[in-house]
């Protein structure tokens, strides 16, 4: 299916969840905190979160900052 | 001048010296400047993963018993962006005390004023303890205090730009109008900044960049710390009074008459 993830489209062919992305993407649940077409998706959620073709994800996390 | 233990919303802070974490050349760099800090109250921000090259999180370097987290919204342009960096936020840190900016203009990044009034109403009823980041406007400040914000925190001169307190005569006014404690952030670029933020009778301050770039930063971290120490124990030891003309501290009688 086709994905938009941080502004960038990309094929993703792995299991339909955000848990499933964060994992072929190689980051940890964890740390990173993502947004689905604009809304939170709470971290205890990821794994039951379901993406579809055309979704557009957010995926940030903590940095320095003043 | 009375100074009891800093409170905010409730929590009583160990320092009334706040440490920015960005632009350190790496994790341990900033690890070593914290600790020598003594700082309690850490800023952090958020930002989208880079794909290509993800990162540590900022969180491994920080140990979250010791020091209490306080995410930024910066980047945001306007109150919604702030609301929905600062609900992510949330879910970051599992914490929700934020630092509110909404910094429309990259060249000097001066808060928008209508803006953050906007979203700090919003945040305080979604349960936000709000610490916004102002311009050193004594009228806004209140109306920030009375919208339900734990503290304010007025700029002594643009972020980053090392220049010192340019807006004592409105930070003295919004101290002594403030209920809540009032955090100088911005600007502070040398210890001696510091001193003046603490005798203009701020309640905290918050260094950022003067301690990051510093040839060396923990050293600088220390610097700043100390600089805390001295601008508090003058406090409490009662300055002397500022006069027009000379008053001698010699005897006034003549050498030999």
């Amino acid at each position: 299916m086709n994905l938009t993830v941080n502004g960038s489209p990309r094929d993703y062919a792995g299991p339909p969840t955000v848990a499933g992305l964060l994992d072929f993407l190689g980051l940890e649940g964890g740390t990173v905190v993502v947004e689905l077409n604009g809304a939170l998706v709470g971290r205890a959620s990821q794994s039951e979160t379901p993406l579809r073709d055309g979704d557009a994800v957010e995926i940030v996390r903590l940095v320095g900052g003043g | 001048m009375e100074l009891k233990t800093l409170v905010i919303a409730g929590r009583e802070l160990r320092s009334r010296l706040f440490l920015g974490t960005g632009k350190f050349s790496g994790g341990a760099a900033m690890a070593a400047a914290l600790e020598a800090s003594g700082a309690e109250v850490v800023t952090v921000a958020l930002r989208r993963v880079d794909l290509a090259d993800p990162q540590d999180d900022i969180l491994a370097h920080i140990d979250a018993a010791k020091y209490l987290i306080l995410p930024n919204t910066s980047g945001a342009r306007d109150a919604d962006e702030a609301v929905r960096i600062a609900r992510l936020a949330r879910e970051a840190t599992g914490w929700h005390w934020l630092k509110l900016e909404v910094t429309p203009d990259p060249a000097y990044l001066l808060p928008d004023p209508v803006e953050t009034l906007r979203a700090a109403a919003l945040l305080v009823k979604e349960g936000f303890v709000v610490l916004p980041y102002i311009n050193a406007d004594p009228v806004l400040a209140k109306r920030l205090q009375d919208a339900g914000c734990a503290a304010v925190m007025p700029l002594g001169s643009p972020i980053g730009s090392g220049r010192g307190i340019r807006t004592a005569d409105q930070i003295r006014i919004i101290v002594e109008q403030a209920a809540v404690p009032v955090v100088v952030d911005a600007g502070l670029g040398l210890p001696s900044h510091v001193c003046e933020a603490f005798e203009l009778g701020a309640d905290a301050v918050l260094v950022n960049t003067a301690v990051a770039v510093a040839g060396d930063p923990a050293a600088m971290a220390g610097a700043f710390r100390l600089a805390v120490d001295a601008a508090l124990l003058a406090r409490r030891a009662g300055p002397m009074p500022e006069g027009e003309r000379a008053q001698a501290s010699s005897p006034l009688t003549g050498f030999l008459r």
